[in-house]
């Protein structure tokens, strides 16, 4: 027999009649109804002399519409099911509502402690870092060569590939595209200087710091991350070692001496992309190559190298802080790695800007 | 909605029908050539609450998820609810695993919702209930593992004991004839535990509900166990049956009278 759930108007007030298995879906469809029919008086009788069966989402449609009321007619399998979740609703108060006022300023106000703290934590983390580094250079043995090794190969040479394929699209992009307004004035020849400076001084670092950023720092953070969610990097400093010089160091170390190996070879293939296309308009590989050799100085290497390092140990100790620094639960891991990526990314733009203004200055 | 026979309790067919709850045919799970256990038989009744034991490594929880679906047997059938639950696909299937609760290992709540989302999850997904009927039904569920004044809460801000008890809420926010739990006092403070069992045997008794529960913890086993199986590691298989305090007393069985005497082999 399908439920049903009547509220009528008698003597002594408002009564509620149930019938028939009142379970989740009879409760679902009665719901709205029933709890409108009950809303403007409260329920003084709750008849349920005809209820067959009951669950709890019935009973929780019952007990919200009556909460109050006498309870007549309940048969023996019934009543236990509505006095446990009478129980259950009253260890269960609804929670009271969060007053809204004066929230944004608080908003405000947490965001910029939070901020603060945040940078007094990057601050602490580059000083503690710098301390890390100047103690190994001091006593080398501190130093995990193993580690370092296996970082090495994992940011330096497994990523070669990509890099090689990524800089030559680029130099066959630029190559192109900046042929377009050059053949306007006849001045194709100087394709390669413009790709070869912008490549060595500029794209070179930059694009293998992005990629550094995407396929490194997200990776340090994860790993890192479910360390600390792990406990395990409480483990070692319970143990007595700092979790800095054992975890940090190596893939500061790797990352800063990678990269540069990786811009490189992104400039070297951004390079070769544009001779390719250079040969597609009829210059011989002479030619560019002699474009390249007048043009191009030792300095826009050697700057672009030093900043590809730079950029490096940065990334690298982001993504490695952002880890360290992960909070609790599953969503801790993606936020860190989150975090690496991009607060990686922004921080390499950054100093590439800073780096543009003292080259200048330094007329380098 | 179609009504579903197996929501409503306790009238819901209760000890009417003599069809076992569970039934389990010579089931056998491989991993590899690694045999996990073979020839795997028994039956569990109507409300009873049916204990998996057996020492670390013995398969008791790829056992649980074996019945559930997750991991494929190698041979055999199993029957939950008098359904094949590897031979039903799409909508039969869904209707069937609606009426399976599970609380898992490590309580496996989603960790971006607060302890009242959880449990409302299986509600909004499975039911037409509005939202303040599943708000005051997860409040409800909360309030019956003791977690009232923590539905507000998330996972990550909770302790171990407080996340099996969320689990367990959420495993029976449909009301499910069957439960499955997967070691619900393994790790937690006997006070913590003994109240968890007590908690057991009272939705079991109150719901009518059928509950399997795995687990190694031999006071859980004897507190709450009607019926047991133990599985055992080098027997690959079960190597007992029975109600545990008679096992306890009176199994010939080596490894089953060592277990149930906590003495080393």
């Amino acid at each position: 027999m399908t439920a049903e759930v009547a509220v009528s108007d008698e003597a002594g007030g408002k009564v509620l009649r149930a019938s028939g298995r009142l379970d989740v879906a009879a409760a679902a469809r009665a719901w709205t109804a029933t709890i409108r029919a009950a809303a403007d008086a409260p329920v003084v009788v709750l008849d349920l002399s005809d209820l067959e069966a009951l669950d709890s989402a019935g009973a929780v449609l019952l007990l919200t519409a009556a909460p109050d009321a006498k309870v007549e007619g309940a048969a023996p399998q019934i009543a236990p099911v509505l006095e446990r979740t009478r129980a259950a609703l009253a260890a269960a108060p609804p929670a009271p509502p969060v007053s809204r006022r004066f929230l944004p300023i608080t908003a405000v106000g947490r965001a910029t402690v939070q901020r603060l703290r945040g940078a007094l934590a990057r601050v602490a983390f580059l000083g503690e870092s710098v301390v890390i580094v100047l103690r190994t250079l001091r006593h080398p043995r501190l130093l995990r060569w193993a580690d370092l090794m296996r970082h090495l190969d994992e940011v330096g040479t497994r990523a070669f590939g990509l890099t090689a394929l990524l800089g030559f699209l680029i130099g066959v992009i630029l190559a192109f595209q900046s042929a377009i307004p050059l053949r306007r004035f006849g001045a194709e020849i100087f394709v390669p200087n413009l790709v070869g400076i912008a490549l060595l001084r500029e794209l070179g670092p930059l694009l293998a710091g992005v990629v550094l950023a995407g396929r490194t720092g997200s990776a340090f953070a994860a790993e890192l991350g479910t360390m600390t969610v792990n406990e395990e990097v409480d483990a070692l400093r319970v143990m007595g070692i700092d979790p800095a010089s054992m975890l940090v160091l190596p893939r500061l170390i790797a990352a800063t001496l990678a990269m540069p190996v990786l811009a490189m070879l992104m400039s070297l293939a951004g390079l070769a992309g544009m001779t390719v296309i250079m040969a597609g308009f009829g210059f011989p590989w002479a030619a560019v190559s002699v474009q390249l050799q007048q043009w191009l100085t030792l300095q826009d290497l050697a700057g672009g190298l030093f900043k590809a390092g730079c950029f490096g140990a940065v990334i690298a100790g982001i993504g490695c802080r952002a880890g360290l620094t992960a909070g609790r639960g599953p969503r801790a891991v993606g936020d860190a790695a989150t975090a690496a990526v991009v607060g990686g990314i922004v921080a390499i733009v950054v100093m590439d800007g800073i780096f543009a203004v003292l080259f200048y200055r330094l007329g380098i | 909605m179609a009504p579903d026979s197996g929501t409503a309790a306790p009238a819901a067919g209760a000890g009417t029908s003599a069809e076992p709850v569970i039934r389990v045919e010579d089931v056998a799970v491989r991993f590899g050539a690694r045999t996990i256990f073979k020839g795997v038989t028994f039956e569990v009744r109507r409300g009873e609450i049916f204990v998996i034991l057996g020492g670390s490594g013995c398969g008791k929880s790829t056992l649980l998820k074996t019945l559930i679906g997750l991991v494929p047997m190698a041979a055999g059938r199993a029957w939950l609810l008098g359904e094949e639950l590897a031979a039903t696909k799409g909508a039969d299937r869904r209707a069937l695993l609606r009426r399976l609760g599970v609380m898992w290992q490590s309580g496996a709540l989603f960790g971006s919702m607060t302890l009242a989302q959880n449990v409302e999850l299986p509600l909004e997904e499975h039911t037409d209930l509005p939202r303040p009927a599943r708000e005051a039904l997860a409040r409800s569920k909360l309030g019956l593992v003791g977690l009232g004044d923590a539905a507000g809460r998330l996972p990550a801000e909770i302790s171990g004991g407080m996340a099996k008890r969320a689990g367990i809420a959420r495993a029976m926010a449909l009301d499910p004839p069957l439960l499955f739990l997967d070691e619900p006092s393994a790790g937690l403070d006997p006070i913590t535990s003994a109240g968890l069992d007590a908690l057991i045997k009272d939705i079991a008794r109150d719901t009518g509900a059928t509950f399997v529960v795995v687990t190694h913890e031999l006071q859980s086993i004897l507190a709450i166990g009607d019926r047991c199986i133990m599985l055992d590691k080098d027997a690959q298989g079960m190597i007992a049956e029975g109600d545990p305090r008679r096992l306890r007393e009176d199994s010939d069985n080596r490894t089953v009278r060592a277990f149930f005497r906590r003495e080393a082999i």
